[in-house]
């Protein structure tokens, strides 16, 4: 225990590298999956086919053959480095981006049909239709799913400890080479990890809370440690205890 | 520099006994996934147990694979191989995740059929065996086969622990040539190869299973 209260901020300092990817990766990945989500139900070929291959080559490659790729492949193919933390956030936010586009996809599929006769019998335009009907409606869909993917996306950042990076996975790594006591360095860093899950999962919530009151259905979802807490749902299966 | 093909040609065969180890360590930890999550799910159902098991699996959700697998491989003792602690790391690490596809199968078993083996007083080993897994695990066949892909697609991985698979290869041949381009490349290339099909397969498998 002593040994992790003496290295707190160095673990606190890699939380936050940690942290920073998240976020940026998510941003790209979240910008990526409504562009290519969009694209992918429209009624134009071309548009759909880039959404498909776009979908196809970042789900199939492992985020990590795509940062190493960045790090060492562009600075052979071209003159230019490419920073370590920038590889970083383009390959997962690719990655992810990839996963999210689905998930828009279905989305707004699943927004019923006669909301879009509606909108057609008003006149209105592609981008009033998605922007003002079909979105806010199927981001309450997408919400829990989003959620999900962020926390991927932040436990996949510790990738980046093998290009350099000193997240805190490479912190830990660095305090276990330092004094040798692997169960301390790393145990202090699978705890970081799991508090910012949690915190991830508690914000995704409000969010998903927010959504929902707005259109005044669908449950939030039941994730994370502290649905432990509450009395769990009847469920039909029940009964065959 | 810019691409070489002779170099490529060399550095194929290497390459190709990495994915031979990728395959292998994909496949026998999703074997091991699939065992140990059914296990964990009818765990769940115990009521103290089952919280413990709770509790243990969120953990193992909420925390980086590669962050286990390097601590699991520090802790483990010299005798097991790197690649016996990845296959063990990646099946208890998905079986988290194989468990709750199961839960969910399992709790979308129509309440009349569990009524129903009541009323005949089958025993509970028929009960589960014969009448709630049949069509639990048929149901989510696309869910698993889903983790399939996404267990492949983490085996690099592995390559932190010195396992010798395609990344570690490309790795290899990278610092020894001074060339990532092709091997990574290659490597970008081998992943979408057999991921794709993989996936196609599996959709396949999700058609024939959907009407169920």
């Amino acid at each position: 225990m002593d040994f992790f209260i003496d290295r707190l901020p160095l673990y606190l300092s890699g939380a936050g590298t940690t942290l920073v990817i998240t976020l940026l990766g998510a941003a790209l990945a979240f910008v990526l999956a409504m562009v290519v989500g969009l694209l992918g139900t429209l009624r134009n070929l071309a548009a759909r086919a880039v959404a498909t291959c776009y979908t196809e080559t970042f789900r199939g490659v492992a985020a990590l053959v795509l940062m190493y790729w960045m790090a060492f492949a562009i600075p052979q193919l071209t003159p230019y480095e490419i920073d370590p933390v920038f590889a970083a956030v383009l390959a997962l936010g690719l990655n992810v981006g990839a996963y999210g586009a689905e998930v828009v996809r279905a989305a707004v599929n699943a927004v019923p049909p006669t909301q879009i006769e509606a909108t057609v019998a008003l006149n209105m335009s592609w981008w009033r239709r998605t922007w003002a009907v079909v979105l806010p409606q199927a981001w309450a869909q997408m919400l829990p799913t989003f959620g999900n993917l962020v926390i991927e996306l932040m436990k996949a950042t510790a990738i980046v400890s093998l290009i350099g990076v000193a997240d805190l996975t490479r912190i830990a790594q660095e305090q276990r080479a330092a004094t040798g006591d692997t169960i301390a360095a790393f145990a202090g860093a699978l705890v970081v990890y799991f508090v910012l899950a949690q915190l991830l999962i508690i914000g995704m919530r409000l969010l998903e809370r927010r959504a929902n009151r707005r259109l005044g259905r669908l449950p939030a979802s039941d994730s994370g440690l502290w649905s432990l807490l509450r009395p769990p749902p009847v469920t039909a299966a029940g009964g065959g205890r | 520099m810019t691409w070489d093909w002779e170099f490529t040609g060399k550095i194929v065969p290497d390459l190709l006994d990495g994915l031979v180890v990728t395959v292998q360590a994909t496949l026998l930890g999703y074997v091991l996934a699939l065992v140990l999550g059914l296990a964990v799910a009818l765990a769940r159902r115990v009521p103290v147990l089952g919280t413990a098991v709770f509790a243990v699996m969120e953990f193992i959700r909420c925390t980086p694979l590669l962050v286990q697998l390097v601590f699991v491989f520090y802790l483990a003792p010299s005798y097991v191989s790197a690649f016996t602690v990845g296959v063990a790391v990646l099946g208890v690490h998905y079986a988290a995740y194989t468990a709750e596809v199961y839960r969910s199968g399992i709790e979308g078993v129509p309440p009349g059929q569990w009524e129903a083996c009541r009323a005949l007083s089958l025993p509970a080993h028929r009960t589960w065996g014969a009448v709630v897994l049949p069509q639990a695990v048929r149901k989510v066949i696309p869910a698993l086969g889903n983790y399939l892909i996404a267990m492949f697609k983490d085996t690099p991985l592995l390559f932190a622990i010195t396992v010798g698979e395609l990344m570690y290869q490309a790795s290899r041949i990278g610092g020894v040539h001074f060339r990532y381009l092709e091997a990574m490349t290659l490597v970008g290339l081998f992943f979408l190869l057999v991921s794709v099909p993989s996936a196609i397969i599996i959709r396949q498998l999700e058609r024939r299973y959907a009407a169920v």
